[in-house]
């Protein structure tokens, strides 16, 4: 047969050659989080990327300059609301430092069994999200699944299924509940096997491992020159680790290791999440062995705690102290602080500046996908268009965090 | 540990650096705005000091201060592990004259920092490769984060529907007042109240 | 097929034939409320709970025959808002909205998308019936999966109701007040007392 295109001149069969524009989001199905990029390709090929982020935008540091100390707590569970525990956590932990305060060994136990739980909580959303967008469904499935069973415990702990604000300054809004323990270490080899699964899923899948390996790479010291902490450092094989390197709480008398990857790909830092996980299992139930039965669980400082309801009603001391807590909020002392923690995504630093009164002067979130997203860019110039799905779910932007 | 930061800075610098303090043992430096980029290079450069990552920058607005705006830089070294806070302060009273030199080319992750900072609380970085608003709307007008910017003062793009066009109650009913649920005695910047 | 008014059935005995005669416009709407196509516009928070609400566990769109997202607005006819909306994505909004076809329906799900929440501030839409006509709202920050179910039969009545002209919005209400419970307790109280 002969060939249709016989009688056209080659030249003219040739494709325009000027670069194609191609406007992805703000709301894109692939993409979990609200963020723009507006993409110049020449074919499939990425020639410059502008990622856009801001739609998320809902005024966290303004909101907090109303409010008292304590109104805080509420605006940082929607930051990263994945792991909304770990931001109460670390909060309560920056306004601690200010007020020279340590709570009680129990308390710190039990911030870090519910931390830790929440970063379980980000890394299957994260894992899960990822493969669905890469269109492994079950997993994804699977994971939430997990998820559900951490989300259990929390909400038989705080009352909240997601949104908890549970951490108050110098402890916690409730004590442990007697079944704590017994759920953790109930719920704790069930997810793995839910993790192990899933894994065992994708990580034979041809498909699944193609799309992910040997992509969206970065090495070492352009993540660090880049500001990135958290999983997606380690997986470059630098093992900064706040837990580690600068221990709160009681991290340094548990035994955990850092999960690192080689080559800083999308595969290692899917991979480095799964190993938190397991690492997060192992600090929990450490954890459980070692916290107390008994024992306070706030400090005992009338400046920031409220008195116990029974005397507000009864004596006029408690009274004038609860209203004058409630109405003019915790003083806190004039200066200024920066406090990290290690969040789901890496070092979550608040700067706070108090001046003296019961309403914060600044409140500066330093939020770790913030720098992380500033990477996207680099990482997929050069890419094929669809690597843009695996890289930017792996990098697990969170709009509330990264858009304050 | 990072005393002797201060300490080298102050050296290599003297009269550049106004004022050092380590409250709430976070060690902190206050330079000349002038010096900014020198003391920035000299502190990732300089292998004593070798501060590889740049962790947050921000600035902070003291309306009753002269200059107005702290231009707030977080540095850590990943190999040292010691921490740094490096401060500026710019700008006078009407916020004119905010500007300090960038440092996006020696640690490019400060470089949406800046872009930020630029936005929300209006410090323009001299140098800059890219300084364009990043989270809010290129349409928006003044910059939310200065304390004389009333918190809920919007500027909206699409213009909103009336009562009559939507043939329901729009308005938010009570409690959602002004000032619900806010601390007495509080500074009361940040607030319109004259409109409502 | 229970909630169909108009139906009569006529056939034989054996059950075997049989027709049903209905006005046109329930029909459409019985059709409607049974398959209804989403387009999730899942901007914060609320999109976490929006996962769960879609996983096995609660299921909470397959029951509906509203399962299958179209990631299209014009193949869509229900707008879900889950998520604070910024003044930034206000057009963005807006616009698919637009692009979806007649008839369409929006659920705000969760106090953002209701009425701005506790985002009182300049970068915030309070409520996105400020921006676009909004069928069902469902507070709780975020609401529990429980609650978006209800929002979910309400919008089902409405749809059924929309054949005879009502379109005011529904609201999901909570399921204990706990206020009116208090006011009735007291009532009753005063009368056993008057007794
Ligand atoms: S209603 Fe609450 S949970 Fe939902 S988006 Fe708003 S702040 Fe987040």
């Amino acid at each position: 047969m002969e060939p249709i295109d016989l009688d056209l001149d080659e030249n003219e069969l040739e494709l325009p050659s000027e670069p194609m524009h191609l406007n992805m989001g703000p709301s894109h199905p692939a993409m979990h989080g609200t963020v723009r990029i507006v993409l110049e390709l020449s074919g499939e090929t990425i020639v410059k990327s502008d990622v856009q982020i801001g739609y998320l935008h809902r005024g966290f540091e303004k909101m907090c300059e109303r409010g008292t100390w304590t109104q805080v707590f509420p605006y940082v569970d929607r930051l990263n609301y994945v792991s909304p525990m770990l931001n109460n956590v670390g909060y309560a932990l920056a306004v601690e430092k200010m007020c020279d305060i340590e709570v009680p060994e129990r308390c710190q136990w039990y911030r870090m069994i519910l931390g830790e739980l929440a970063r379980i909580s980000d890394h299957l959303t994260c894992n899960g999200a990822m493969a669905m967008e890469l269109g492994a469904f079950t997993p994804f499935l699977w994971y939430i699944k997990a998820r559900e069973m951490v989300w259990d415990i929390l909400e038989e702990e705080t009352g909240a299924r997601l949104t908890h604000s549970f951490g108050r300054i110098g402890g916690m809004a409730n004590p442990p509940t007697p079944a704590l323990k017994s759920m953790c270490r109930e719920a704790i080899p069930a997810i793995l096997k839910i993790v192990e699964e899933g894994e065992g899923m994708l990580l034979k899948n041809r498909i699944f491992i193609d799309r992910l390996e040997n992509i969206g790479k970065i090495s070492g010291p352009d993540a660090i020159a880049l500001s990135w902490t958290g999983p997606c450092l380690r997986s470059t094989g630098v093992a900064y680790d706040v837990r580690k390197a600068h221990p709160y709480l009681k991290y340094d008398e548990v035994d955990f290791d850092v999960p690192v990857g080689t080559c800083g790909d999308n595969m290692d830092r899917f991979l480095v999440r799964l190993g938190e996980i397991r690492q997060s299992c192992r600090i929990i139930l450490q954890a459980c062995d070692r916290m107390a039965d008994e024992g306070p669980v706030n400090v005992d400082d009338p400046r920031v705690i409220l008195p116990p309801k029974q005397d507000v009603y009864t004596t006029i001391e408690a009274t004038i102290q609860h209203f004058k807590l409630v109405m003019e909020g915790a003083k806190v002392p004039k200066g200024e602080v920066y406090s990290y923690t290690e969040g789901g995504n890496g070092e979550l630093g608040y700067y706070l500046v108090s001046d003296g009164s019961g309403t914060p002067h600044r409140v500066r979130i330093r939020p770790p996908c913030f720098p992380i997203t500033q990477g996207l860019s680099d990482l997929i110039n050069g890419a094929m268009l669809s690597d843009i799905v695996p890289t930017f779910g792996s990098l697990n932007m969170i709009g509330g965090e990264c858009d304050h | 540990m990072s005393v002797r930061v201060l300490e080298a800075l102050k050296e290599k610098f003297g009269d550049a650096v106004v004022e050092t303090h380590s409250q709430f043992g976070d060690d902190t430096a206050v330079v000349r705005a002038d010096k900014w980029k020198e003391v920035c290079r000299f502190l990732r450069d300089d292998p004593a000091m070798s501060f590889d990552m740049s962790v947050d920058l921000c600035g902070v607005d003291y309306p009753d201060r002269e200059p107005r705006f702290e231009v707030v830089l977080h540095l850590y070294s990943v190999a040292k592990r010691h921490r740094l806070r490096l401060k500026a302060r710019i700008g006078d009273a009407e916020g004119e004259g905010a500007e300090i030199d960038t440092v996006a080319d020696i640690w490019i992750g400060v470089n949406w920092f800046e872009r930020e900072t630029y936005d929300l609380m209006g410090i323009s970085f001299k140098g800059h490769p890219d300084l364009r608003r990043i989270l809010m709307y290129p349409e928006f007008e003044g910059h939310p984060l200065r304390k004389d910017y009333p918190a809920n003062k919007t500027q909206p793009l699409v213009p909103y529907r009336t009562e009559e066009e939507a043939g329901v109650t729009l308005e938010k009913q009570a409690p959602f007042g002004l000032d619900e649920g806010m601390p007495f005695g509080r500074r009361a910047w940040g607030t319109d109240r004259g409109e409502s | 097929m229970g909630e169909l008014k108009h139906v009569t059935l006529e056939g034989g005995a054996s059950g075997t034939s049989g027709f049903a005669t209905t006005k046109l416009d329930a029909l459409l709407a019985w059709a409607r409320k049974w398959s209804l196509f989403k387009y999730p516009f899942v901007t914060a928070c609320c999109g976490m709970e929006f996962m769960a609400l879609t996983s096995p566990r609660f299921d909470g769109s397959a029951r509906f025959g509203a399962e299958a997202p179209r990631f299209s607005p014009r193949q869509s006819d229900l707008l879900w808002v889950v998520g604070t909306i910024s003044q930034r994505q206000a057009p963005v909004l807006r616009r698919i909205y637009e692009q979806m076809m007649e008839p369409k329906w929006v659920l705000a799900f969760g106090t953002c998308a209701s009425c701005g929440g506790f985002y009182d501030n300049y970068t915030t839409v309070p409520g996105i019936d400020k921006i676009i006509p909004c069928d069902v709202y469902v507070p709780g920050c975020p609401p529990r999966p429980e609650a978006v179910l209800d929002g979910l039969m309400l919008l089902q009545d409405k749809i059924t109701k929309n054949a005879t002209g009502d379109r005011r919005p529904g609201i999901v209400k909570p399921r204990e007040d706990p206020v009116r419970d208090l006011i009735q307790l007291r009532k009753k109280s005063s009368r056993e007392g008057e007794a």
